[in-house]
């Protein structure tokens, strides 16, 4: 075990990895000699050469193609898209390419081993385009594993499983974590099973859902919910797409109430993808309405950043209502 | 295969065409003393343009010097300077007129100055005051102003470009004797979106310039490894429109460029690529370090090329400008900047209505329930959102 930051321990999950696979190639625009704007690639080239981890022409689609193209002829391809933000010119490639590679060819071509990582979300005054939480986007494209890690430790085993999956994964890094999230990380090589959830504090009175820089938020809300004397049951989904049903499921049969925290908009996000669903698993077992705490449906603004967000106090108001309902 | 488009002369044995086939120059006029060459033709300028141009630069240099402190010290959370392309972005601007619509990337604000955006109105953005008037939604330097022809940058990289390109063809049916004017860097350059504006413009006929300022990096990125070929100008003789390219540091260059640019690109209803080598001698953005990509030494080369100093040494010669008038010049504006800068800092951020206007050209119905619930929220925690919780 030793303690680092979140950058630190994606950064060792890329080099395990490609210690570990000399097919693995890492690119993206800044990643190489700069180590990338976040410095998650720092020292990746000086290991292991310029031909494994490079910087690439400034354009997503391309990448994102590139990357298709590596992953399609047995390569292993890790992404870097700069910004969350920012993926949108590469929307084509991951969506109606990686997503449907397999599918489509009737499994005669894959590109299982392709990453897309990305930082996102806000707090971090990036206004519109340095804030987005664009997740939804891609759960609803079959054929793509979504990821988001909550801290250093889930960061490197759950970066090291996508890295290995069959899948193409879309890896999404909370960057207001980046170096404010600090922890003991396992040492050497160890992966955290995709499409399995955690509860990360059992609890009888509600159950509280988010992923990635969220869960802080909801864990905050829980002490304060504690305090007046509600037992929050506290899961982080980890993986969006496929998500675990049984696990949420199970504790919301126990605890006969849901809140699903997300700091995307309101509408078409992933919370409601989690409510519809809960509510046929549970409909019997369910005591008041499920809660979404989630952004506005505005584009991310700037200035009313901290009005926007869906921080603890909204989450614990929440709760309240949802227990006194 | 149309005639009018290829060449039809046919050889028979192969050989293969290279960038080194395409002999591109580089315009200039200035020589580094201020004297210009014997032969070089000048732009069109009087002493009043001349002014203008310098005078611009001076104030892009404090600002840039002052908001990238006011950075430093925390009462900006982000910066951009553009030191190093003053004339690149002054030069292109001088040649424009009023009217025509200016689509840039980001570090082009001495082109919102020359058109006449106050040290208020730049102030009110950086600090996302109730005055900006992007209502404080986006991050120090994403400036527009419709009243300058000038649109709201946007940060995702080239997605003006193809804008450009529409702009260009909407001012040609629109009857206007007027120019669209897309600024961009040389990483931009390898987006989708370049190749997609520049193909269409060509092919649609629009009246647009296509102002590249290849700087030598896009943040970490040195040109070697964004691009193989000849630059950004080959391209723009390969999507079939004018192309120059210009000593980005030499004011004078960049002037007479874009005067024939524009004189071009309206008499033909075409686009025009011009491609302004310079150097972008501060960092990306207040958020970057150039010391982990680049050498001192290589800055240092840089700093002998200052194209503000450069077109300095023109005006004097010309006894347009008194050596002894500068230092109060920069002294000038570096007292409006910082008083500016006292009186923005203090305003208050906008209305917390704000956020849900202008995501429709109305807010919906859901949007106004979200406000309402919102203010009820912040009604119950006022300690909690001070900025906005004593003006619901």
């Amino acid at each position: 075990m030793a303690e680092m930051n979140m950058l630190q321990a994606v950064n060792e999950a890329l080099s395990i990895a490609m210690q570990s696979d000399e097919r693995m190639v890492v690119f993206g625009e800044d990643v190489g000699h700069f180590g990338g704007v976040f410095r998650a690639t720092s020292g990746l080239q000086e290991k292991f050469g310029r031909s494994r981890c490079f910087n690439t022409p400034l354009t997503e689609q391309g990448i994102a193609g590139f990357a298709n193209g590596l992953a399609s002829n047995g390569m292993t391809a890790v992404a870097e898209i700069q910004f969350a933000d920012y993926i949108f010119p590469a929307f084509d490639q991951i969506v109606n390419e990686s997503a449907k590679f397999r599918y489509r060819s009737g499994n005669e071509f894959n590109v299982g081993s392709l990453v897309f990582r990305t930082p996102y979300g806000g707090g971090i005054a990036g206004g519109h385009y340095h804030s987005q939480s664009p997740e939804a986007y891609f759960t609803q494209t079959p054929g793509l594993k979504v990821v988001v890690p909550r801290n250093p430790a889930q960061a490197k085993g759950l970066l090291l499983a996508s890295i290995r999956d069959k899948n193409p994964v879309v890896f999404f890094e909370p960057k207001r974590l980046y170096r404010a999230s600090v922890g003991e990380v396992p040492a050497g090589d160890y992966e955290i099973e995709l499409g399995k959830a955690e509860v990360v504090r059992e609890g009888k009175d509600i159950t509280l859902v988010a992923w990635g820089a969220q869960m802080e938020i909801i864990e905050k809300a829980a002490d304060m919910a504690a305090k007046e004397g509600i037992s929050c049951e506290i899961i982080d989904l980890r993986t969006l797409a496929p998500w675990d049903v049984d696990t949420v499921a199970d504790s919301v049969k126990k605890t006969g109430r849901l809140l699903i925290n997300h700091e995307a908009p309101l509408t078409g996000g992933f919370a409601g993808e989690i409510a519809a669903t809960i509510q046929q698993e549970c409909f019997l077992y369910l005591e008041s309405p499920i809660s979404r705490v989630c952004g506005l449906d505005t584009p991310y603004p700037l200035v009313h950043e901290k009005e926007y967000m869906p921080d603890a106090l909204k989450t614990f108001e929440a709760i309240k209502a949802s227990v006194n309902f | 295969m149309s005639k009018a488009t290829l060449n039809t002369d046919t050889v028979h044995r192969v050989g293969f065409l290279d960038k080194a086939s395409l002999h591109i120059p580089i315009l200039r006029i200035l020589q580094a003393d201020g004297t210009t060459y014997e032969t070089a033709v000048l732009p069109v300028i009087d002493e009043a343009l001349a002014t203008k141009i310098y005078d611009t630069c001076v104030f892009t240099r404090v600002l840039d010097e002052r908001m990238l402190g006011a950075q430093r010290q925390g009462r900006i959370s982000f910066y951009m300077t553009c030191t190093g392309e003053e004339a690149a972005i002054v030069g292109s601007v001088a040649a424009l007129d009023a009217e025509d619509v200016i689509l840039a990337q980001y570090r082009e604000h001495a082109a919102l100055r020359y058109r006449g955006f106050t040290t208020e109105q730049f102030m009110n953005q950086m600090f996302s005051n109730e005055k900006d008037l992007g209502k404080g939604r986006q991050m120090p330097i994403h400036y527009g102003c419709a009243a300058l022809n000038y649109q709201t940058i946007s940060s995702p990289l080239a997605t003006q470009i193809p804008q450009a390109t529409g702009v260009g063809y909407s001012l040609k049916m629109q009857g206007k004797r007027n120019v669209a004017v897309c600024y961009f860097g040389e990483g931009a350059a390898s987006e989708g979106d370049f190749h997609a504006g520049l193909n269409m413009a060509a092919v649609l006929k629009c009246p647009v310039i296509f102002f590249c300022r290849n700087n030598g990096y896009a943040i970490s990125t040195p040109t070697e490894e964004q691009f193989a070929g000849n630059g950004i100008a080959s391209r723009g003789v390969g999507y079939g429109m004018h192309t120059i390219r210009v000593d980005g540091n030499d004011m004078l260059a960049v002037l007479a460029a874009t005067q024939q640019a524009r004189a071009y690109a309206i008499e033909h209803n075409a686009p025009v690529l011009i491609e302004a080598m310079t150097y972008r001698l501060g960092a990306h953005s207040s958020s970057d370090d150039p010391s982990g990509y680049r050498s001192k030494e290589e800055e240092a080369k840089w700093q002998q090329h200052d194209p503000v100093k450069r077109f300095k040494l023109w005006l004097i010669n010309k006894g347009w400008l008194a050596e002894a008038d500068d230092a109060q010049r920069y002294e000038k504006y570096r007292e409006e900047v910082l008083a500016a800068v006292k009186v923005a800092e203090k305003l208050p951020i906008p209305m917390l209505d704000e956020i849900i206007e202008d995501v429709y050209d109305k807010p919906t119905p859901a949007l106004k329930k979200q406000l309402s619930e919102l203010k009820e929220h912040i009604k119950k925690y006022p300690q909690s959102y001070p900025k906005s919780a004593g003006r619901l």
